[in-house]
């Protein structure tokens, strides 16, 4: 499901190679993919036929580059298209140009994260921007909800409004700020109850607080996981309210994102905040270019790099690398594998990060090759000599029993081993030759820095 | 980017979304079922949440029957519904406290915000009004103020809270509650956690040392562990799913937030991928707003009778 879009579309392209312009019926086929894959990363069915309109109509007729194939070509269209329509290269800021107090105002379903992402903006404002800001929370519908953001507040070192138990939102709006006009807060966050869009009655609560408030900012703040509902919630918030930008939440999780498309497409706001973390820190500008590679199953290559050298040891990855480019991988380098892989975490959702890797991931899935066995084959690894790790060859019926015994596992669990390393080397060497392809440059060599050439963030994946 | 791109696809869109929300109805009034006809039943199902590939089956069994005939709008949507309530039957299995087991422990888990301890309180109202005596576990000892919460829904359902301070050992504090639990004589135990992405391995490393550490005081606990799924949830859903089913072994599957526009598609994917039960959905954030799942009633709802 997860397989790479260009995977697809290389296969749908195959037998055009070498044509010197992208005729009607290949587009078509090529869009139908194109659909799915959007589909399958959640974005709102009426967003995606006008966008797959759209690219037809660039896509028709477009000259094929000689370095590429037509896939590549009808990817790259699609994804410029993609990053244009989630607001182009580049963050948008919250907008702090106003008189103070500025009011932002948060709002969105339940669940979604505001209140974490108030207690994050709160303290990203006055970190970055050294504005003294004011935490209010709204919230008299979910229990202990305006505990919550206090406590957020004392946690990041943001004042949060005194609770005072019985007020109405609207009543706790004025008084925050009023409380920010009379000990000079510059910005004030106002945090919502969450809300469904469907709900008359708490709709009708929210555009009263606004009113009341007059927020420089409106944001609507999304779950990343979000499936097709996402335009409806962001048509009704937007036409209730009038959005000015949009907060994508849990963007450190393995969603492919398509809600943000969804979100933009509907309000016109731009996405100015993605949350990637449980951490106060983990507020981030928000980057087109990124999330438009993860819908396209392209990977989030950038994601990958971060998440790697937050774990991998440089070095290590480094030698590794350079020995799988020789096509030198033995069982040494594998333990040592396997030892940087349980330090990131589960194999699949790192191969889900892989731009191409879709296919390697079915292998692996097939291979049931999951992290509770990472450990065992470390033990088989331990029992092995250094000549067996170096050279696996030589390790017959006789070696094995050793193994196995030393290792406290069965013959069959080493034979096991052995296959499921000849696999992985197929893969490397599977790999490299895709990243002398192109298609997988930025891939593995992203997950393995050489030197001082890491990925450019600009860069496209493919 | 240009302006003018993206107000005409705005244009697009609100002609579009319009045609949608008429959904069936306007799609089907008498006519006859061929092939354009199943495909906009298809896109239907899609924004529904089922997802690319569960539309297709449903249509493709959808086709074979009744491909061609002259249907009216009530037909169509019953025999969908009939379709996806067939492949929803065999998962709407309430959750049984079995007896036997003194207290029953459930182990709630699930990604952040999908209601986990809201659900936990509306649970508690149930067993507490089915003459059973709950207890709750504050074990979500990350996220601010989610032990006031929980205590808030302990004073609601007169349920007594085992809390215990912020970053406790939600694993140790799990063990002390089912030490009281069997000294108090509770029936029911409802274990709250903290919300984790399923992509992170240590939070899920944590989930597993929880269920290690209360073996311990019972090796047949947890008797039920729940995922508490979001309906306004996407494709991820079923990614969700598997990793929260290999590393702690999810029994069932409460749905929550149905009374929002999202119509939970989700579940039938689910249901097919996993034949995971689903035990109940949330419909408010009421007490009484937890009913059971049903398959037919769940199989209009997605659409739109």
């Amino acid at each position: 499901m997860f397989e790479a879009l260009s995977d697809k579309l290389s296969g749908v392209f195959d037998r055009l190679r070498g044509r010197g312009t992208l005729g009607e019926a290949d587009v078509a086929e090529a869009l139908r993919e194109v659909r799915l894959a959007l589909l399958d990363a959640d974005v709102a069915l009426p967003v995606v036929r006008d966008f797959i309109a759209r690219v037809r109509e660039r896509a028709v007729g477009a000259e094929v580059l000689e370095s590429v194939t037509p896939g590549q070509q009808i990817v790259k269209i699609v994804n410029d298209a993609l990053v244009e329509q989630l607001g182009g290269a580049g963050a948008v800021p919250v907008n702090l140009n106003a008189a103070a107090p500025i009011p932002i105002l948060m709002v969105g379903l339940q669940g979604s994260g505001k209140t974490t992402t108030a207690g994050k903006l709160g303290l990203r404002i006055q970190t970055r921007e050294r504005r003294r800001v004011l935490l209010a929370s709204l919230d008299t519908q979910r229990p202990a909800a305006q505990l919550q953001l206090q406590q957020l507040g004392e946690r990041a070192g943001v004042t949060s409004l005194p609770i005072v138990a019985g007020q109405t939102p609207v009543e706790i709006a004025r008084r925050a700020l009023d409380t920010a006009r009379r000990e000079v807060f510059d910005v004030v966050i106002l945090d919502t109850a969450g809300r469904l869009s469907i709900d008359a009655a708490l709709m009708d609560e929210v555009r009263a607080i606004r009113d009341v408030a007059a927020p420089a900012e409106t944001l609507l703040v999304v779950d990343a996981m979000t499936g097709q509902d996402a335009v409806n919630t962001a048509r009704a918030f937007n036409e209730a309210l009038g959005v000015t930008g949009i907060v994508l939440t849990r963007m450190d999780g393995d969603a492919r994102g398509g809600a943000a498309l969804s979100m933009r497409a509907v309000t016109g706001a731009p996405i100015k905040l993605a949350g990637t973390g449980e951490k106060l820190e983990a507020l981030e500008d928000f980057h087109p270019e990124r999330v438009a590679g993860r819908i396209l199953g392209l990977g989030d290559v950038v994601g990958l790099v971060e998440k790697a050298s937050e774990t991998l040891d440089e070095q290590e990855a480094e030698r590794i690398a350079a020995r799988i480019a020789k096509g030198k991988f033995d069982l040494e380098d594998y333990a040592a594998q396997l030892r940087q892989i349980s330090k990131m975490g589960s194999l699949s959702s790192i191969l889900g990060m892989l731009p191409g890797a879709g296919k390697l991931k079915a292998q692996i899935d097939d291979s049931k090759l999951d992290t509770a066995i990472l450990k065992r084959q470390a033990a088989i690894i331990g029992s092995m000599t250094r000549a067996e790790r170096r050279a696996p060859d030589i390790i017959k019926a006789s070696r094995k029993k050793r193994i196995a015994a030393g290792s406290g596992t069965s013959v069959q669990d080493v034979n096991r081993l052995l296959k499921q390393f000849d696999d992985m080397s197929t893969m490397m060497k599977r790999m490299n030759k895709l990243g002398q392809k192109g298609l997988m440059r930025h891939g593995l060599a992203a997950l393995m820095p050489k030197g001082g050439a890491p990925m450019g963030g600009g860069r496209r994946p493919f | 980017m240009a302006l003018g791109f993206f107000n005409r696809l705005k244009a697009g869109l609100s002609r579009s979304t319009q045609k949608l929300s008429d959904g069936i109805t306007g799609a089907f009034t008498r006519r006859k079922l061929d092939d354009a006809a199943l495909e906009e039943l298809e896109e239907t199902l899609i924004a529904a949440d089922l997802g690319t590939e569960v539309a297709a089956r449903v249509i493709a069994a959808f086709r074979r029957t009744r491909f061609g005939r002259e249907v009216t709008d009530e037909e169509v949507k019953t025999a969908l519904a009939g379709e996806i309530a067939e492949i929803l039957a065999p998962v709407a299995r309430p959750l049984e406290i079995d007896p036997a087991h003194k207290p029953f422990v459930v182990l709630v888990v699930g990604v952040n915000g999908t209601g986990k301890t809201t659900t936990i309180g509306k649970l508690a109202q149930h067993y507490a009004e089915a003459g059973l005596r709950p207890m709750l576990v504050a074990g979500d000892t990350f996220r601010a103020a989610a032990v006031e919460q929980l205590q808030i829904w302990g004073q609601r359902t007169s349920a007594p809270v085992i809390a215990g301070a912020a970053n406790a050992d939600a694993a140790g504090l799990a063990f002390e509650a089912l030490t009281r639990a069997a000294a108090e004589g509770a029936d029911v135990v409802l274990i709250d956690t903290a919300g984790r992405l399923h992509n992170k391995s240590v939070l899920m490393e944590e989930l597993r040392k929880i269920i290690r550490v209360i073996r311990k005081h019972d090796p047949s606990a947890p008797h039920a562990t729940l995922l508490v799924l979001d309906a306004t949830t996407g494709q991820n859903a079923i990614q969700q799913v598997r990793v929260f089913k290999e590393m702690v072994d999810i029994t069932g599957l409460i749905v929550t937030k149905l009374d929002g526009s999202a119509r939970g598609g989700i579940v039938v994917a689910l249901a097919e991928a996993f034949g995971l039960p689903v035990h109940a959905v949330g419909v408010g954030e009421q007490a009484a707003d937890l009913r059971p799942f049903d398959a037919e009633d769940y199989a209009r709802g997605l659409v739109g009778t």
